[in-house]
């Protein structure tokens, strides 16, 4: 109780930095991990934290002409507080990686597997098809077909020429 | 460096006063060409089946070929 209530009182940065200590049991390491992080991502434009942590002195002089006027700021100072704050321009976290070869490669690679398993499985696991893919077969059931009269306006029997006896040219 | 402040509003607006005319008017003609280049051959293809139809003549045809189960063909 004692420590929720002084850890209420320090500021919100500092409980993440200082270390914890609870019911007096003793101190928890805080892993790098646990605490906030600096990304470049698109749809997070200000990250937790700043890129650069430790500014050596000329960014520190940077800094303090920043709280001044940011008029008198030249554009390569500009840029220069850009990158103690941020890694990455947007331009370059967006730009796309090569990674797509890899993935196209990847797909014919496994594409022509299952073509090797499938002509395998033809030759080794399939039976014989039924007779009804035989030449005699088929010709008997174009025939019936004919003689039913399938689609005859648009489809398969508008294309046979009953007269003459053959397919219309 | 100056740049000129990017558009923050309207955005969508912008959008569909550009896109849903196209839209619009792609879709009338893709209506247009499936009705003249599909439908409307079809219902002629059909009207020009039925004009030369003789029914009975087709069925003595079907009959001698055998396929019906009601009647034989004539002769047997």
């Amino acid at each position: 109780m004692l420590a929720t209530r002084a850890l209420s009182l320090v500021g919100k940065r500092a409980i993440s930095t200082s270390i914890c200590v609870r019911g007096g049991h003793g101190v928890a390491k805080v892993d790098d991990y646990a605490l906030p992080a600096y990304f470049d991502r698109r749809e997070n434009p200000l990250p937790d934290v700043q890129f650069v942590t430790e500014l050596n002195a000329v960014q520190k002089s940077l800094k303090e002409k920043e709280k001044g006027s940011w008029a008198t700021l030249s554009n390569e100072e500009k840029i220069a507080l850009y990158h103690i704050s941020f890694k990455q321009s947007f331009a370059e976290m967006n730009e796309g990686t090569k990674e797509w070869k890899s993935v196209i490669a990847g797909m014919f690679f496994f594409i022509g597997m299952t073509g090797l398993v499938v002509l395998w499985q033809r030759k080794f696991v399939y039976g014989p098809v039924p007779p009804t893919f035989e030449s005699e077969w088929k010709e008997k059931e174009v025939q019936r077909m004919l003689d039913m009269r399938i689609n005859p306006v648009e489809g398969f029997s508008a294309k046979w020429d009953y007269e003459n006896k053959e397919w219309k040219k | 460096m100056s740049l000129a402040k990017p558009a923050m509003r309207g955005l969508l607006g912008k959008r569909l006063r550009f896109h849903l005319p196209i839209a619009f008017a792609l879709s009338v003609v893709a209506a247009a060409a499936f009705k003249y280049g599909v439908t409307e051959p079809r219902k002629q293809a059909y009207a020009d089946f039925y004009k030369q139809y003789d029914a009975t003549k087709e069925f003595n045809n079907m009959r001698e070929a055998g396929i019906f189960e009601s009647v034989r063909p004539t002769g047997k």
